[in-house]
């Protein structure tokens, strides 16, 4: 039996957002996990793993309040899984380019064929509104080894898209 | 020679400073070679310090010599009251340690360091160390100061905005 919950919470960013849901969950009893939690555009975004003796619907009612306040939209899914459960990555891929439709499929796509599971992937725009370029940081497995991505990645630079592939050797001591 | 009890975090010990070494005598040189021997007992660990198995005294062992893909290094060392002198660049790297299990994050350290030493019977030595090396001599160097990689772990985020505002300037 496993009662670990996806909580997924996003509204216009404000400050205050995560001491107010964190202290209505302290408050509830629940446990939190691993999360992200960051700014998107200018939407705050939240994915949390809670452990909670509450049922998924009670725990839905109890931040409805908040929600409603903070005009949050919230989601609450019972979820399979648990901590300690981390994969460690051993390869770090930097994306960048001009902004482009179909850049993330063209780049993830040709590195899964390659062998890559992503563990994490963050991406951002920056440059200007008329030059917006695009910038992703991938932290994942090569299980093809690093070689089998280092050669696929060769045609995408020729396309104009800088992707470099770094080898990850974990520092244990 | 015993493999030592590893101490984990959040034990409050691994946050004391240690005290320089003074006595080079057969009771350190012992402890030495059991210090060596729970570094090997660990999972793949290329250092270990003093301060990890409970003993507060500024003594590491640093040996990335046997990694699967070779780094530049100095072989197996020893390091009594070890000292970075000058330090160059900059670089983002994953770590973990024998007293935090189950967690790893990216950690920036200097890139090329200078670092002075003893070695285990007290005489002076000095090396000029890059990469992972130097990377792993910081690790352990900072249990000696009371302080884990825990302090340090940025996200890559983080990282990648401030390497361009870092060339721009
Ligand atoms: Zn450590």
């Amino acid at each position: 039996m496993n009662d670990w919950i996806m909580l997924t919470v996003v509204g216009a960013d404000r400050p205050g957002i995560v001491a107010a849901l964190t202290e209505r969950l302290f408050e509830a009893g629940a446990h939190l996990g691993e999360a992200s939690m960051m700014r998107l555009g200018s939407s705050f975004t939240i994915m949390l793993m809670v452990k909670s003796e509450a049922p998924p619907g009670t725990l839905a009612g109890l931040l409805e309040p908040l929600a409603r306040d903070m005009n949050l939209r919230i989601h609450v899914d019972p979820v399979e899984g648990g901590l300690h459960r981390h994969l460690e990555p051993d390869v770090r891929i930097t994306v960048h380019g001009a902004d482009r439709v179909g850049i993330v499929a063209r780049v993830t796509g040709t590195l899964a064929e390659a062998g890559l599971n992503i563990l994490d992937l963050e991406s951002d725009v920056g440059g200007s509104v008329a030059h917006p370029i695009y910038i992703m940081v991938i932290e994942g497995q090569a299980r093809h080894g690093i070689r089998a991505l280092e050669q696929v990645v060769e045609p995408l630079r020729r396309e104009g898209i800088e992707v470099v592939v770094h080898a990850v050797d974990t520092l244990i001591g | 020679m015993p493999v030592l009890e590893i101490l984990e975090y959040p034990d409050e010990r691994l946050k004391q400073v240690s005290t320089p070494v003074e006595h080079f005598d057969a009771d350190f040189q012992r402890f030495v070679d059991d210090l060596e021997e729970t570094r090997l007992a660990g999972p793949g660990a290329v250092g270990i310090a003093a301060p990890q198995v409970g003993r507060f005294q500024r003594v590491v062992i640093v040996d990335v010599s046997k990694m699967r893909k070779p780094v530049s290094n100095h072989g197996h060392l020893v390091l009594v009251n070890p000292e970075i002198t000058d330090w160059d660049g900059h670089a983002m790297g994953r770590e973990g340690c024998l007293s935090v299990p189950d967690y790893t994050g990216n950690v920036i350290r200097a890139e090329r360091i200078h670092l002075s030493a003893q070695d285990r019977h007290g005489a002076p030595i000095e090396f000029d160390m890059e990469g992972f090396e130097a990377r792993a001599v910081q690790h352990e160097i900072d249990h000696l100061d009371g302080r884990l990689f825990l302090d340090r772990v940025v996200s890559r985020r983080s990282d990648v905005f401030r390497r361009k505002v870092y060339k721009k300037s």
